[in-house]
């Protein structure tokens, strides 16, 4: 389903219609304004990630009960062995000291010790990196193309039958976990069930016995791709069509609209030059807004597909518990939204004339 | 036909015996409109028949069918008469697991909501009523709360406070209270530029009784909406947390069904007996407090109705 680029950004700036054009600030002060609003939104960002710490911090190093405990479990320790693990770990250092070199340490990318794997947290992390953002990146792309189209369809003709259909189908998905979509598709389409024979692999991101070089790789990974992203775009993309259509829809008694219908341009252009880009704005705060929400959707998903992304590395960690490695899959999750949410109000800036003139 | 006869009783009885009427002409014009709406007779039909079955339970379902050592039936089978929805991995039967299996759902779906409605609610109510510091304060609380990634703040908290019912409760509701806590802050700060407020505040009330007298009322119908919504989305919460394996293992729930199916191989199997089930009684009671609450929510804000 391809949608054609136009409809989704079309000239946002150019056929931008707004009603109270900006007072022509001069060059200087604008130039200042601009500069004062990302300091602003930059201090927020570092303050989200500093309680993000502090929340993890709380969580992982006050709330669980023993560490040394934890660790040593079900070995043979003397009370000399403890003792020397607890002042390795800094555990009886007063709480602004411990808070400290916890901060300090997660700056500089020392996230810890695995107890499992027997690894440092920050290289497991940053093996699992990258399958989680291409799965997460294509899924979200094609959620959010596909949520936009469909948003679009069905506020310009609000109650029509596509609309109807439309919602209803949105329902159902919203109502459903998205890991037991995952959990019907595997037996669909990777299994096989009745006449439908095995279409994809589902067991990880690529083939072992297939060379992780070259252009059969990537075949083969575009492959294992296919049902972990029809999933995610399942179980997300009906978000992003009720953030659009609502949009759509209070741009709908706009006097501008009127005016463009007036001077008798086809209710197609009508839509697409005018009450969509205007439409749009809100829509992508919005939804930037929900990546908090959706990055869960990787934990759920990952496990049932064996992604060896973020998500199965925490869902390896709570299943022992591994408190490090699920603080840094914790940490890098909230750092993620955080970013993504700096980017949202850099993008609502470039896109909005309006908040750049104020 | 009904807000003339409601002008009625004000004026002809005295101020101390009209406040009654008025509530029951407004219950029954509210159960009018509701009715008008098939869709909510529709979600209400569905919430109640899994209400009703998680309440009789116990009356035909008996701790043995649910004990693994005592189950008789064949080891994951299709299925037959005795099973009308085939059996587990033990020989259970999957159709006595899935309705004994909506008592855990729900409990955890409604508490979980109460929960998040009380934390939500109190602060949205605060931090619109005491616009200055303290409303700011909460209100940058709240939005620290949105960005951080709810599922991965979940599980952290229910692997950090031990398995359990109520470790996911207190996941749930950390996690999702924010949404009510913005909504009931907008309505609280409309309600508060109204005059009444202000009557209230020159009758010399104080910031609590004008909350919880005058406020609070006024936002509730608000409230009502937004919880029965919650629930619906408390419930996936639960499904999704057990499903991870972070319930009570012993407790069976619809998310819990769904992770022994996935890990005792039901996926491999094909045993879609096993795995449809669970997952459709989710989508049926999620789906059923959806329409519920999008009912109520056009009967009591009429103006809602051309949006969602």
């Amino acid at each position: 389903m391809s949608i054609p680029p136009d409809v989704l950004l079309g000239e946002p700036l150019a056929a931008d219609p707004t009603p109270d054009p900006p007072s022509g600030a001069s060059g200087g002060a604008s130039r200042a304004g601009a500069l004062w609003f990302y300091a602003r939104k930059l201090l927020a960002a570092v303050v989200s990630f500093f309680i993000t710490l502090v929340i993890g911090f709380v969580l992982f190093q006050l709330m669980p009960a023993d560490p040394v405990r934890a660790l040593t479990q079900g070995r043979p320790t003397s009370a000399a062995q403890m003792q020397a693990l607890r002042d390795s770990l800094g555990l009886d250092k007063p709480l602004w000291q411990r808070f400290a070199s916890f901060v300090g340490d997660t700056l500089h990318g020392r996230l810890g010790f695995s107890w499992q794997f027997q690894e440092p947290v920050a290289s497991l992390v940053g093996s699992h990196l990258w399958p989680t953002v291409l799965l997460m990146g294509v899924s979200t792309v094609i959620s959010v193309s596909l949520g936009l189209w469909l948003g679009i369809r069905s506020g310009w003709r609000q109650g029509s039958v596509f609309d109807r259909i439309s919602s209803g189908v949105s329902l159902t998905l919203w109502s459903v976990p998205t890991f037991w979509l995952g959990l019907l598709l595997l037996v669909a389409f990777s299994v096989g069930f009745g006449p439908i024979p095995s279409l994809f692999p589902a067991d990880g991101m690529s083939d072992p016995s297939i060379a992780a070089a070259g252009w059969p790789h990537v075949v083969d990974v575009a492959r294992h791709l296919v049902l972990p992203v029809a999933t995610l775009v399942l179980g997300d993309y009906a978000l992003y069509v009720s953030i659009m259509r609502s949009s759509l829809i209070d741009e709908m008694d706009s006097p501008y609209l009127l005016t463009a219908r007036a001077k008798g341009l086809f209710d197609s252009d009508v839509r697409r030059k005018h009450a969509v880009p205007n439409a749009l704005l809100p829509a992508v705060t919005v939804i930037f807004l929900q990546i908090g929400g959706i990055i869960g959707g990787a934990v759920t998903v990952e496990t049932v597909y064996s992604w060896p992304g973020l998500g199965y590395l925490t869902y390896q960690a709570l299943k022992v518990p591994d408190l490090p490695l699920l603080q840094g899959t914790f940490i890098i999750f909230s750092a993620s939204v955080i970013i993504m949410n700096l980017a949202a109000d850099v993008l609502y800036r470039f896109l909005d004339p309006r908040v750049r003139a104020q | 036909m009904t807000a003339p006869t409601r002008g009625r009783t004000r004026a002809e009885e005295p101020a101390g015996e009209a406040a009654a009427p008025p509530r029951y002409a407004a219950l029954r014009r509210f159960a009018r409109g509701y009715l008008r709406r098939p869709s909510g007779i529709v979600g209400l039909v569905m919430l109640l028949a899994f209400a009703v079955a998680a309440l009789v339970a116990p009356s035909f379902i008996h701790p043995h069918d649910l004990d693994v050592t005592r189950a008789s039936g064949a080891l994951m089978a299709p299925p037959t008469g005795a099973y009308p929805l085939g059996t587990d991995e033990n020989g259970r039967s999957v159709l006595f697991l899935v309705i004994w299996g909506a008592r855990a759902s729900l409990f955890i779906g409604v508490v979980a909501t109460l929960m998040t409605v009380f934390i939500g609610g109190t602060i949205g109510l605060v931090a619109g009523h005491y616009q200055g510091r303290v409303g700011a304060l909460l209100m940058h609380v709240t939005d620290w709360f949105i960005v951080l990634p709810s599922l991965p703040l979940a599980i952290a908290l229910s692997v950090v406070l031990g398995q359990g019912a109520s470790s996911i409760i207190i996941a749930i509701a950390i996690t999702s209270w924010t949404g009510t806590a913005r909504l009931v802050r907008a309505q609280t700060l409309a309600v508060g530029a109204r005059p009444f407020i202000e009557r209230g505040r020159a009758l010399g009330a104080s910031d609590p009784q004008i909350m919880v007298r005058h406020v609070l009322p006024s936002v509730l119908p608000l409230i009502l909406v937004s919880s029965i919504l919650t629930i619906g989305s408390a419930i996936l919460a639960e499904a999704t947390l057990t499903f991870l394996g972070l319930g009570d293992p012993t407790t069976v729930s619809w998310g819990s069904m769904l992770n022994s199916a996935f890990a005792q191989g039901a996926v491999t199997v094909g045993a879609w007996w096993y795995l449809l089930t669970p997952g459709i009684a989710i989508l049926l009671v999620v789906m059923g407090f959806t329409l519920t609450g999008r009912a109520i929510e056009h009967v009591l804000d009429p103006r809602m109705v051309d949006r969602a």
